[in-house]
């Protein structure tokens, strides 16, 4: 194998790790900007999207993409609207609380998962469309390829990514959203109402998640604790990428994607997780906000 | 509001005496039930230091595990190469393939060193995270979060290079520690009046801190960070000062808790127990260093006695009751505790106008918008 077609090869997997992660870290990043609310129970929404897609591959087997994927996105919705409504609501102005209660909420949907469905993990079988791979036998590049399922999670990060964009800059609701997250309050005078706008928002990131979770349960097995895997690496993508935004997002999904793709073939996967961290922390001391910076004259920040 | 920790010389007197009783309790408790007493108490000076980063200072710390393990496996290397023959490499290391004992092992084969090191390493990393955070005023969201990173690669990383720190199962059977053997009664009873001594002087360090002006300047950075910048001081010395405090309480928590337990592992300093570090203090009252001690040792018997007869219902509990302290009950035990003796020493017919502040569970998180 070339090195060319080598190196490929780790952008390729680098790209699809971040498209889960952009997946993951979106709802965060817009729940975090938005309402300074640290949701820890983000993963389990991820958890819940990949048990509702194993549960619609049981219900149909052949249309487990076209039906599990809304079903996960539409159930992680729900449950982050009832999270929302009844706990997150009640914590506003306290980020570091939010953060304890949703850990707690967390560990409930966890211990539900293992007792409702095999703690050790349930499968989805991928279907046949998404099971093959481009592969390149002769040329420049051979022995490079590209599994269809990885192809298929880039290409589901791109059209939400583009979905959301739009949501935000073409519709009335978008307008809203950016309203409320430049200036709550005047948002509010100017009769927005913000309430509404924050729980669209939450429930959008929730289902943002259960998506991610449909989609990783056609690579991996689906555990109660898929969830708590990416949490962390997500976080560090919404910390990278400065609170609420999605260009923020995007780019460093991509970098701590490409660079963690890069480490691990180098080092360690444990190592790789130490030079991550540490990345970001360097990257922290020079732009203390993260890349990209909702500007705000308040000078209180939380 | 006057913090609980500048309150009158009389608030002393209820934690002296109880420190005073529990530190008798060789003679009058089972060793079983000794052995846990000493093992929560450790763990409760790292809530302390905790109670001293989050309730006074205003920063949620959600990597305390790094600490307290920096502690526990400085003691524990010790204690497992005295434990061996002379000359013999530690039995993981064996297995793994590895023929000579790691340099950064050497130093470990003095145990003033290693008992110095529990002390120092954790002061050092504690140090040096503190300033690379708080030199640039990150949030104390951001603060939160990157700790919580810290303690996922620290706990993988042990767990990867198992030929040199143990791995998953870390480092256990140990023997002696300055000759005397850890199984004796009468170490035991050392042990624990050794764990409740160095309880009390970290609770009377923490305390007298506070009444100091940089334990002041800590509090008044959690309140309002900018008017302590428009006074003219700069908060990060005092962050970083409780910071490396908190580390070091963690470093010793590790190593007492290892000498009570016998074993150190990853599975102590992960994401999932410096979390749950927190909510001891939650639930004590994060404000209250002697709640954030109380709330410890109350969750951790309450975990040891449900988890081994129901473990399913034992974090659904875990996941309530994170839910509930944050919800309902902010200010945790202490909290109730002081508010039931206002009610009480307060006159009748008066109702006084401070009832109201004193509700408020941090002044900063409670005005943001």
């Amino acid at each position: 194998m070339s090195s060319l077609a080598l190196a490929l090869g780790q952008l390729f997997d680098g790209l699809s790790v971040a498209s889960i992660l952009m997946l993951a870290a979106l709802g965060l990043s817009l729940s975090f900007g938005l309402m300074r609310v640290i949701n820890m129970a983000h993963g389990e929404l991820i958890m819940t999207g990949g048990y509702l897609a194993y549960v619609a591959h049981k219900l149909i087997p052949q249309a487990q993409v076209a039906f599990g994927l809304p079903l996960a996105f539409l159930g992680s919705a729900l449950i982050g609207a009832a999270l929302e409504r009844f706990l997150i609501r009640r914590l506003y102005g306290r980020p570091l609380d939010t953060l304890l209660a949703t850990w707690g909420v967390s560990l409930l949907l966890q211990q539900l998962a293992r007792n409702l469905f095999d703690p050790t993990g349930v499968e989805v079988t991928s279907p046949d469309w998404l099971s093959g791979s481009i592969s390149f036998d002769s040329g420049p590049l051979a022995g490079l390829a590209l599994a269809h399922i990885r192809l298929f999670i880039i290409g589901l990060a791109v059209v939400v990514l583009c979905g959301m964009i739009l949501l935000f800059a073409k519709t009335r609701a978008g307008l809203h959203i950016r309203a409320v997250n430049q200036h709550r309050g005047m948002a509010s005078a100017l009769g927005v109402n913000t309430r509404r706008v924050d729980l669209l928002v939450f429930a959008l990131g929730s289902g943002i998640a259960g998506l991610a979770g449909g989609a990783l349960a056609l690579i991996a097995p689906v555990t109660p604790t898929v969830g708590q895997s990416y949490i962390v690496d997500a976080f560090l993508v919404v910390i990278l990428g400065g609170m609420g935004t999605l260009r923020g997002t995007a780019i460093a999904a991509i970098l701590i994607g490409l660079l963690s793709a890069i480490a691990e073939t180098f080092t360690s996967i444990s190592f790789a997780k130490v030079l991550l961290l540490l990345f970001v922390v360097a990257f922290l001391q020079f732009r203390p906000r993260g890349l990209v910076v909702t500007r705000s004259r308040a000078l209180e920040e939380t | 509001m006057v913090p609980p920790i500048f309150m009158s010389s009389r608030s002393w007197l209820v934690p002296a005496l109880l420190f005073v009783v529990v530190a008798f309790a060789p003679m009058y408790l089972a060793p079983y039930h000794l052995l846990l007493i000493g093992r929560f108490v450790s763990l409760g000076i790292l809530a302390m230091g905790i109670s001293l980063v989050w309730g006074q200072g205003g920063v949620l710390p959600l990597g305390q595990g790094v600490f307290f393990g920096l502690g526990g496996y400085a003691l524990a290397m010790h204690l497992k190469l005295v434990a061996l023959p002379d000359g013999e490499l530690p039995d993981f290391m064996q297995w793994n393939g590895v023929e000579q004992l790691p340099l950064w092992w050497k130093p470990f084969t003095s145990a003033w060193l290693a008992v110095a090191a529990t002390i120092v390493v954790p002061a050092i990393a504690a140090l040096v995270l503190a300033w690379l955070v708080f030199r640039r005023r990150m949030t104390s969201v951001y603060i939160a979060l990157i700790t919580q990173a810290l303690a996922l690669a620290f706990a993988t990383l042990l767990i990867s290079r198992q030929g040199t720190t143990g791995g998953f199962n870390g480092l256990t059977n140990f023997d002696t520690l300055f000759g005397a053997s850890l199984g004796d009664d009468r170490t035991r009873v050392w042990l624990h009046v050794v764990t409740i001594g160095v309880a009390a002087l970290a609770y009377a360090f923490a305390r007298a801190l506070g009444a100091t002006q940089a334990g002041r300047l800590v509090t008044a950075v959690r309140d309002g960070e900018n008017r302590v910048r428009f006074l003219g001081y700069s908060p990060a010395p005092y962050k970083i000062l409780v910071f490396v405090i908190a580390g070091v309480f963690a470093g010793l928590a590790g190593a007492l808790h290892t000498l009570h337990s016998g074993v150190i592992s990853p599975a102590m300093v992960g994401v999932v127990p410096s979390i749950e570090m927190v909510i001891w203090v939650a639930v004590g009252g994060r404000t209250s260093l002697f709640g954030a001690l109380i709330g410890t040792v109350l969750v951790n018997v309450a975990k040891d006695s449900i988890s081994s007869e129901w473990p399913n219902a034992w974090l659904y509990l875990m996941g309530a009751v994170f839910i509930l302290v944050v919800v309902a009950t902010p200010r945790g035990l202490a909290g109730a505790a002081q508010s039931w003796l206002a009610r009480l020493n307060r006159p009748r017919r008066t109702t006084s106008p401070r009832s109201a502040d004193t509700a408020e569970p941090t002044g900063k998180e409670a005005t943001t918008p």
